[in-house]
């Protein structure tokens, strides 16, 4: 469904993406780990456009994306839930749900079926979005991507900073998704959130995939963990 | 005259101005907020809209309520054309850089009084009004086309507010305000947002012009006072908010009618600058902004 070949990006003269290659398919969830700087959240943000490749091809579904403006990716089907939330703090959470309404123009019924998934943002609809709870902060975003009907769904460390049962909640959303086809990649730090979900586990080191393994087979005190992420 | 309407004339005056400058204003606060673009050719935009009506008003034929109606749908529509084609030609090359853009917008500005100046020319040139009416109070006849000016740029604003927050565009450009990056990320075509925000506060502006032309005439070097009031409302009220727009040019736009007519013009002017300088002291995010990150 989504493939990175060879790809090369940074931001400027520094180059943070080497040669990275790696594919997720439909019903997948590929969870990618690494320590801080080995280009996690920078291989999220130039699938979604918002930083150019200098080098390599991102194909959905047989069609290359990396060249399209960062406004036309999401259209193609490709939902992003970015690090740290980056909800429109000033909206209400209504609004941020129009918002991903609006990328691939759908209507309520997709907001209803949504706000199933998070029936509390249904009781919070007027309120403006940055004084809700983190918990409720990181549904909406993950809410307002699934908006758009996503055929890939980015999600940048989402269970940072959460309670358990708000990990729970979420991990809960993704096999839910799993089960309806959607692809997705899963930028984690926490080695059991990421075991619960994922199906393969792909380890960055110094902007490139080192190793890819099937995650059914791994142990959290498996040396992986300990060699690519350093806990 | 007695003090009490005498008072009563100077806010009158004050709310004329009040209203011309909230209009202003608002423009060059929806550029500032949205694209984060301090816009010096704004005063040029509002020169232009002025010239244009003059243009309008010597070639459309008829009653001057007909060429004044055909100059307030024009103008505001060629000079949000030219705004936006600077947008694209200029600003956008700039990637919206703070520094650069500044110096474009400069550039700009005296593109914009050169052109006006060799089309145009150096003399004033009036407009006239499209009503003639007198309003008769107890003890002065004021001008009903004046108190028409305040109904309109009111009108105008109220329109500003209702698009920016009860239609799918105005929330296209909050949510670009907030986060661009973000807003890409859900489909927004920034570029075209910034586009339509720059002609946006530029057609203001020319609104602003026309509506005030009759009283003021037309001259290729009128933007300047426009410009530096509009600066000075856009700190008090906070760059960015739209209601701290209007609250400061209300308390600019009556001082300076009050403080005018009593003592002297220059004395609002310095007065007003006090308070700016005040505000950047003990506030400066304004009275209505938020601070920056």
């Amino acid at each position: 469904m989504l493939r990175l070949d060879g790809i090369d990006a940074g931001y400027g003269a520094v180059r943070v993406l080497r040669g990275l290659t790696l594919s997720v398919a439909a019903g997948e969830v590929l969870c990618v780990m690494g320590r801080n700087g080995a280009g996690k959240s920078t291989m999220l943000k130039t699938i979604m456009g918002q930083v150019r490749a200098t080098a390599g091809t991102i194909d959905l579904d047989g069609t290359r994306i990396d060249p399209l403006p960062a406004h036309e990716v999401p259209r193609h089907g490709i939902g992003y839930v970015p690090q740290g939330r980056r909800l429109f703090g000033d909206l209400t959470v209504a609004e941020n749900i129009e918002i991903g309404l609006m990328t691939r123009a759908r209507d309520a019924r997709v907001r209803d079926k949504v706000l199933d998934l998070f029936p509390r943002l249904r009781e919070r609809m007027g309120q403006i979005s940055r004084t809700l709870s983190g918990g409720e902060q990181q549904m909406l975003a993950i809410a307002r991507a699934l908006c758009l009907e996503p055929k890939v769904l980015l999600l940048d460390e989402p269970t940072e900073g959460l309670q358990p049962s708000m990990i729970a909640l979420i991990r809960d959303t993704v096999v839910a998704l799993k089960s309806t086809g959607v692809a997705t990649v899963l930028v984690e730090q926490r080695v059991d959130a990421a075991l619960s979900v994922a199906d393969r586990i792909a380890f960055m080191t110094g902007g490139s995939v080192a190793e890819t393994v099937p995650a059914a087979g791994l142990h959290p005190n498996a040396a992986h963990f300990a060699a690519y992420v350093g806990v | 005259m007695d003090f009490g309407p005498f008072l009563l004339l100077a806010l009158m005056e004050g709310l004329v101005t009040a209203a011309v400058l909230a209009l202003t204003a608002s423009g060059l606060s929806l550029v500032f907020g949205i694209m984060r673009v301090v816009n010096v050719a704004h005063g040029a935009f509002f020169m232009l809209g002025a010239v244009l009506a003059w243009f309008v008003s010597e070639w459309v034929p008829g009653p001057p309520a007909l060429s004044f109606a055909v100059a307030l749908v024009i103008c505001p529509l060629i000079v949000g054309g030219i705004a936006a084609l600077a947008d694209t030609v200029v600003l956008k090359r700039l990637n919206y850089e703070p520094e650069a853009t500044i110096v474009a917008t400069i550039g700009l500005l005296y593109i914009l009084e050169q052109a006006a100046l060799s089309f145009f020319g150096p003399d004033a040139r009036p407009v006239p009004a499209p009503l003639n009416f007198r309003i008769q109070l107890p003890w002065f006849g004021y001008s009903g086309y004046k108190l028409a000016v305040v109904v309109g740029a009111a009108l105008v604003l109220l329109a500003v507010w209702l698009i920016l927050k009860h239609t799918r565009a105005g929330l296209v450009m909050r949510a670009t305000q907030i986060d661009r990056d973000t807003a890409r990320a859900f489909g927004i075509n920034v570029d075209r947002v910034y586009a339509g925000v720059f002609a946006m506060g530029a057609g203001l502006a020319a609104i602003a012009a026309v509506l005030i032309v009759p009283i003021q005439q037309a001259h290729y070097l009128m933007g300047g006072d426009p410009l530096l009031l509009s600066f000075i409302v856009v700190i008090i009220g906070g760059l960015g908010s739209l209601r701290g727009t209007l609250v400061a040019a209300l308390l600019i736009g009556l001082s300076d009618g009050v403080i005018s007519t009593f003592f002297a013009p220059t004395l609002a002017k310095i007065i007003a600058t006090l308070v700016v300088a005040l505000v950047l002291v003990f506030r400066p995010q304004g009275l209505f902004g938020k601070r920056m990150a």
